[in-house]
């Protein structure tokens, strides 16, 4: 079997031309491989401050800060990372701050490496359980389209959101070969 | 790895020398002391922290980039910030040149009951920083040493960082303001105006 896997997918440069139109201004990420297209796309950007993070928690504490100057940014993350994240979720639920992550996902559908199934599997939940708004995407097409919904609910509400970007989006390794 | 001998400088002293030069500068605290200690001159300019420990010094960069033109002060103790030591070299790379970072240094973990941290071990909190790039990173042992450091905290090109030896002395809560989303709106409103409310 092929990797499913589009050759050049248009999605992650879709999600950049989100980030312009609702004007996010610092993008914090620990990298995924998911996420390379949009964190160069960003860091081309002058405008767009791009950090890169020793783990994922400093993001979540960076965009607070930022938002407390009246900057917005996004959080990119792989799954894994969440589970970096979740005291400092609790600082974001208790003062109401807008939080915008772009999760990768790893450890679901099509998964070869065991190790990601433990945090993969429970993401969605962990983060509902602390306060989080999740949208999962599975099609390509939606995803920039769900980005611009869960930035604006983000940023208008006070909320923190989570964009689950699935494994049929990002494609994986064919481990059969 | 040398221990460091005692420190007779109080805290309270220090973050009241520091903020009576404060003018338009940005606080965010730590948790627990720094945050009381920041809470005897309350402004609303001041994020406290009542938790999210090891984030203060991250809130404090993401708050630098994104009021380039006013000084951040980030005001948290050892234990704070040895759980975000990562945030160090992030800061560092971040060439934050807005922000000072300061540590109130007792060398212990005094909120939870006085257990002594890794600084009371000889781990220097200053030399990790400046080992990171930041442009000025010392340690401090006197308010004499203090008080010459004004310009450092608030002028000279950063990012800076204070690591401030002081005793063990503990202090009673001061601020009773707590609740997270006012102390949020609070400052939003006092550093973007209507803006905050958009
Ligand atoms: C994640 C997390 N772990 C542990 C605690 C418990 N805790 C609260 S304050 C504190 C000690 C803080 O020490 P330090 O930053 O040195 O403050 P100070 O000595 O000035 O009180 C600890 C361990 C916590 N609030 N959050
Ligand atoms: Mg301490």
């Amino acid at each position: 079997m092929k990797v499913l896997k589009k050759a050049k997918p248009t999605w992650p440069l879709e999600i950049y031309n989100v980030f312009e139109t609702v004007n996010i201004q610092q993008v914090a990420f620990v990298p995924d491989a998911g996420h390379t297209t949009l964190i160069k796309a960003c860091q081309a950007n002058p405008k767009m401050q791009t950090i890169s993070l020793t783990t994922e928690e400093e993001g979540v504490a960076m965009l607070a800060g930022a938002w407390l100057g009246g900057m917005r940014g996004a959080l990119l993350m792989q799954s894994s990372g969440v589970g970096n994240c979740i005291n400092m979720l609790g600082t974001i639920r208790e003062c109401r701050f807008p939080l915008l992550c772009l999760v990768t996902m790893r450890g679901t559908w099509g998964e070869f490496n065991p190790w990601q199934l433990p945090m993969g599997q429970s993401t969605a939940r962990v983060l509902e359980d602390v306060g989080v708004v999740v949208e999962a995407v599975n099609e390509p097409s939606n995803v920039a389209e769900t980005v611009f919904a869960c930035a604006q609910m983000a940023f208008q509400t006070n909320r923190a959101v989570a964009v689950l970007i699935g494994q049929r989006v990002v494609g994986f390794k064919d481990w059969s070969k | 790895m040398a221990k460091s001998k005692k420190s007779t400088l109080d805290r309270r002293e220090v973050v009241k020398t520091i903020l009576a030069q404060r003018q338009d500068a940005l606080l965010v605290t730590g948790l627990g002391s720094s945050c009381y200690d920041a809470g005897t001159v309350d402004h609303p300019n001041t994020f406290y922290l009542w938790g999210g420990m090891g984030g203060a010094a991250m809130i404090g960069l993401g708050l630098a980039l994104a009021q380039p033109k006013r000084r951040v002060l980030v005001i948290t103790g050892d234990g704070e910030m040895l759980m975000g030591l990562g945030s160090l070299a992030t800061i560092a790379v971040a060439k934050a040149s807005n922000l000072t970072i300061l540590v109130i240094d007792n060398e212990l973990y005094s909120e939870t009951g006085m257990q002594p941290t890794h600084t009371s071990q000889g781990v220097d909190l200053a030399g990790i920083a400046a080992a990171s790039g930041f442009k000025h990173a010392k340690t401090l042992h006197s308010l004499s040493e203090v008080k010459d450091s004004m310009t450092t905290i608030y002028k000279t090109p950063g990012p800076v960082f204070l690591d401030i030896k002081v005793n063990a002395n503990r202090y009673p809560l001061s601020i009773r303001l707590r609740d997270g989303t006012h102390i949020k709106n609070r400052f939003r409103e006092s550093v973007l105006g209507a803006k905050a409310f958009d």
